[in-house]
């Protein structure tokens, strides 16, 4: 119980400084489409960690309820394939409505 | 008629199983609701889970199964790659737009692609036309951008699944 207690522990305190990592790329990077690509992955693997040490923590202690992480699982599964899509839906909406990329030299936007 | 039949019958368990795992209750009233709101749903929707490669939907399916553990390590490492040039002090990045071309032309093997590619290492996809398979990817660096021009493992992964691309080469 507790070996698994500091999995999950583990787990989640990565989530959280990978999810920390993609706010501060967010504020740091230097234009639009670099930004995204901070959260567009940050956030997808931060939320799916975080929700994967709740599903182990919930599977160990809850075991009457063996529903809820399957619930979870399928959370997961939808934020792995509606992240990207949405990342790509922003990225390509500021494409056609011209925001040009950054290159190496420039000031920051 | 036949294969209609056991599309709808697939159709209907699934929604049916969904209803089970989201409801948590197995008493007689909430089986025959959720029995009766799949039946409906299906009656709506059945065409659209095989809309295209009917008869391969199993084994595509399957090797999809197969295929996201890899690419569940490929995030991790573009992940490790995104968080190490953010925190890095003087943070080297290079942006620049590339296009590749793949063989594949299939709807579901075309959303695949692109959702890998931005879920992976340092790129983004701008834009697919899906009549040429050519993906328009904005990329963090020369790294990121050099894997998918040079290497094209996960192109051929993708083929690979959907079995795309031998044909047209």
């Amino acid at each position: 119980m507790v070996i698994v207690d500091r999995i999950v522990i583990l787990i989640v305190l990565a989530g959280t400084f990978v999810t920390l990592a993609g706010a501060i790329g967010l504020l740091r990077f230097p234009d639009f489409y670099t930004r995204l690509h901070a959260t567009g992955k940050c956030d997808t693997l931060g939320t799916g960690l975080i929700l994967t040490g709740f599903m182990v923590f919930h599977f160990v202690h809850y075991s009457s309820t063996p529903l809820v992480p399957i619930k979870v699982l399928i959370l997961i599964i939808f934020v792995f394939i509606a992240n990207p899509t949405a990342t790509h839906a922003i990225v390509k909406a500021a494409y056609r409505t011209g925001v040009r990329p950054w290159h190496l030299g420039e000031k920051r936007r | 008629m036949k294969k209609r039949i056991s599309e709808m019958a697939i159709t209907f368990g699934l929604l049916g199983l969904f209803w089970i795992l989201l409801s948590g209750y197995f008493d007689g009233f909430h089986l025959v609701a959720g029995g009766i709101c799949s039946l409906i749903v299906t009656a709506m929707s059945y065409r659209l889970l095989f809309s295209e490669r009917r008869s391969q939907f199993f084994r595509t399916s399957w090797r999809l199964i197969c295929y996201v553990p890899w690419e569940l390590w490929q995030i991790v490492l573009a992940n490790i790659d995104v968080i190490r040039r953010v925190l890095h002090p003087r943070m080297p990045i290079a942006p620049c737009l590339i296009e590749i071309e793949t063989p594949l032309r299939s709807e579901f093997a075309l959303v695949t692609l692109g959702n890998s590619i931005t879920l992976t290492p340092g790129t983004i996809t701008v834009s697919v036309d899906p009549e040429k398979g050519k993906f328009l990817v904005h990329a963090l660096a020369k790294e990121p951008a050099d894997a998918l021009l040079v290497d094209q493992t996960m192109q051929r992964k993708v083929a690979g699944v959907f079995q795309e691309g031998r044909t047209e080469g």
